[in-house]
């Protein structure tokens, strides 16, 4: 007989790369829309808008993808994450609905852009805090009682949460000026790299503080990392993003138009390997495995028919959209 | 007074959906219609075809941007608020929803980008390709989740193991039996409600006298697929509705107002359902006539409200009136096409004010009929999520407080009463510039064109050069 494959890490390793598309994607433009208050006129904030107006609503599409892939792959861990953090999510999608409209209400009720101008700014600043309290409070883990959270519905915003919510903030703005790195010249690009500057010391003390508490909140994750041989096994992982951090900081002083966002990019995977290297194999941390928490059989190799032939073709249209809209902000590049 | 978690997360499902599906019953039917109009346009080089499609496109822009970002919030009521629905129903609903994003979500959202501005940046073929799949996707989305809903309304293709829904035959799952019904009436109710909003923004630029040839090809385009779709449609909703008659039959009570099943039963046409004293007050019915048009013969037996145990009936004075708003809504929808026809024949169409203002005044009735018909079916679903099967009251999220709910319904109230007004001043700014604009050829400022009517005002950077 053949023994039965298991789609289980197949659908792990979809749903890390759809979370971490969301994540870079959309953690870029919503990064340009908090630095949006800080560019230092309007022709700046015109730009900033035109540099992320083509894609950001695909970038957020990935958000979809990563919310119905949780409830597909592993609806058990959906139906208690999500509930445990009904006011952060709340949070979130409203602040996501107002930024999102700012693209056009800006200027097209123009009697209130002032009002759509902030709405960007803080709606993309909301959004990322409550995406970072959202993180932590999941790696903080629910209370749980049998297949059902059975915390309050405020129990997700402690000290921890707040603190990942400030710094996936200063994480995003570094992949947000990064980006405009890319897409600007001349003193906009200054700004831009002297903003991403600050916005790595920032990013880089978050993730400090934030590997250094973790392991007090849980014994597990202490024993994980610095038990032995995991410590020399594991070394790797702060040494690399050190290693990146350095990149980064030089890469924003002297480097190419590219070089200081993949660099971003490679703190983000560094970081995301380290919580995925804490909580594995958990999906509800302390209650469910990946394994216990999967969909039936049947329902994973359904939905998988259609992933594997539509994810690659929707990474390639992304690609070829970003491609269309590649090179430097175009001032005639505007809607209509 | 106890605030109920089920009651107001009920209210607060209604009110996010309510307020999105205005938006897919206008896109679904605009984005076939601009590439119509691409295509049109590819084919015959007439320039009022291009007009009429970057002006329809920045409609399009507004309304689908209000629908992306609205549309996020509903996969995610499912864990907030319906976590046990998400939990018991997930094995099954999940891939279906799954499907309408990898499938159509992105598709759009992909090339809207390309559509809305890159007409400098591909070829008008590659720009037509771009309106067509940006079409495919708003017809793909409907279908999975018109395909989830109308499992969840006539589940079949499943096993239920310790209370939970396990699949057992997609093609089942997917299209189960009420699902042709609903695809079809619920796609074609999208598009008859934008050819009315075509039709009345057709008849505003016509009275308008400054773009005659833009409100004359508009007008026109929508009364001749009005005159298909209005009758197409009524006769696929007739359709639909023997197919609840059979799999569900106590919506189909609640709709008829009837209580008493048996044969030979009467139609009532309007009347007070009292839910409690389980009949109709100061009702008008009609003997018989119930019967002949639900099973098409004078003696055929119904089945009514007081055959279903008290808790398994839905609420039913608002399936009641809901269903009757829905149907005099398409009785007059198909007054005022033929109206536009007697016209067109005489050779006064563009002429008759009186009916051109009439036009203008029906640009809001698709809207109305979709939320009446969408309430129908909902509510008529009650008191269950999984149609007999699993209870609305056994789909809430446990953890929930009401005053948790209270909170959240709060916000999205307030959050939607701003967005909804603006977006829809927005559109109608776009519709009082009239289609004749080209925003685009406009002097660009801030690297962007800007709107005239932003131009205009001093708060706009134009205004600064």
């Amino acid at each position: 007989m053949i023994p039965t494959l298991s789609l289980v890490p197949v659908w792990t390793v979809i749903l890390a790369l759809a979370v971490f598309f969301y994540v870079a994607l959309d953690g870029f433009d919503l990064g340009v829309g908090m630095l949006y208050n800080f560019a230092p006129d309007r022709r700046a904030r015109d730009l900033l808008m035109n540099s992320i107006a083509p894609i950001w609503d695909g970038n957020e599409t990935w958000l979809v993808l990563g919310s119905l892939g949780l409830l597909a792959a592993f609806p058990l861990a959906f139906a208690i994450i999500i509930p445990a953090v009904y006011f952060p999510i709340l949070l979130m999608l409203l602040a996501l609905i107002f930024r999102g409209l700012a693209f056009e209400f800006r200027y097209r009720d123009a009697e209130h852009r002032t009002f759509w101008d902030h709405g960007f700014a803080y709606g993309s600043a909301l959004a990322a805090f409550a995406q970072g309290v959202v993180l932590g409070a999941f790696i903080q883990g629910f209370h749980v009682e049998g297949r059902h959270f059975a915390g309050g519905s405020f129990d997700c915003f402690t000290l921890f949460s707040a603190f990942t919510g400030v710094a996936l903030m200063f994480g995003y703005g570094l992949l947000g000026a990064c980006w405009l790195v890319i897409k600007t010249d001349g003193a906009l690009q200054d700004w831009a790299r002297a903003f991403g500057r600050r916005s790595l010391i920032g990013t880089v003390l978050a993730i400090a503080v934030v590997s250094l508490w973790t392991p007090f909140i849980d014994a597990h994750i202490a024993a994980r990392w610095f038990s032995w041989p995991n410590i020399a096994i594991l070394a790797p992982v702060p040494l690399i993003t050190a290693g990146l951090v350095c990149y980064e900081w030089w890469s924003l002083d002297h480097g190419s138009d590219y070089g200081p966002f993949l660099g971003a990019l490679g703190l983000f995977v560094m970081s995301y390997v380290g919580i995925a290297i804490s909580l594995w194999p958990m999906i509800v941390p302390g209650h469910y495995t990946l394994d216990e928490a999967a969909a039936s059989e049947s329902t994973q190799a359904f939905l998988l028919v259609g992933t594997l032939i539509l994810l690659p073709v929707i990474l390639f249209y992304t690609g070829w959209s970003y491609w269309v809209f590649r090179g430097k902000v175009r001032a005639d590049s505007g809607y209509h | 007074m106890q605030l109920d978690p089920v009651v107001l997360s009920r209210i607060q499902f209604a009110w996010v959906i309510g307020w999105h599906i205005l938006l897919p019953a206008f896109t679904v039917g605009l984005a076939s219609f601009i590439a119509f109009l691409e295509g049109g346009y590819a084919l015959t080089k007439r320039p009022v075809f291009l007009d009429l499609s970057q002006f329809w496109l920045r409609i399009f822009a507004i309304s689908f941007g209000m629908g992306v970002v609205t549309g996020i919030v509903m996969p995610f009521q499912f864990g907030t608020n319906w976590s046990r629905f998400a939990d018991d129903a997930g094995n099954v609903i999940s891939p279906l929803l799954a499907y309408e994003g990898l499938t159509a979500f992105f598709l759009e959202a992909t090339f809207l980008g390309v559509l809305l501005f890159g007409r400098k940046l591909v070829p008008p073929s590659m720009h037509f390709v771009a309106a067509l799949l940006v079409a495919v996707g708003t017809l793909s989305s409907s279908f999975w989740i018109l395909a989830t809903n109308s499992w969840m309304q006539t589940p079949v293709g499943h096993e239920i193991i310790d209370g939970r829904f396990f699949p057992k035959d997609w093609l089942e799952i997917i299209f189960s039996p009420s699902f042709p019904y609903r695809l079809a009436h619920t796609v074609s109710a999208f598009f008859v409600t934008t050819a009315f909003v075509v039709l009345g923004v057709g008849a505003y630029t016509l009275r308008r006298r400054q773009s005659v040839e833009h409100g004359r090809v508009m007008l026109r385009l929508a009364l001749w697929f009005l005159a298909i779709f209005v009758p197409a449609q009524i006769v696929i909703g007739d359709l639909h509705g023997l197919n609840t008659l059979e799999h569900q039959p106590a919506k189909l009570a609640a709709i008829e107002g009837l209580w008493d099943g048996g044969s030979g039963v009467a139609a009532s046409i309007i009347g007070w359902p009292d839910q409690t004293a389980e009949r109709n007050l100061g009702e008008i019915a009609i003997p018989r006539l119930g019967s002949l048009y639900l099973t098409h013969s004078w003696d055929g037996a119904v089945k009514g409200l007081k055959d279903f145990p008290a808790d398994q009936r839905p609420p039913v004075a608002i399936v009641y009136f809901t269903f009757r708003i829905m149907v005099g809504i398409a009785l007059l929808m198909l007054t005022v096409v033929a109206a536009g026809f007697v016209l067109m024949a005489r050779g006064t169409l563009d002429r008759t004010g009186w009916y051109l203002r009439l036009c203008q005044l029906t640009t809001c009735l698709g809207f109305i009929a979709v939320i009446a018909g969408w309430t129908t079916t909902e509510v008529g679903r009650q008191p269950w999520t999984v149609y007999g099967l699993l209870r609305t009251a056994d789909s809430v999220s446990p953890s929930l407080a009401g005053s948790d709910v209270v909170l959240s319904l709060a916000l999205y109230v307030a959050v939607y009463l701003v967005i909804y007004p603006v977006g829809l001043l927005a559109m109608l700014r776009i519709v009082w510039r009239g289609p004749a604009s080209r925003e685009a050829s406009e002097p660009i400022a801030g690297g962007r064109p800007m709107a005239p009517i932003a131009a205009l005002s001093p708060a706009a950077p134009g205004a600064e050069r």
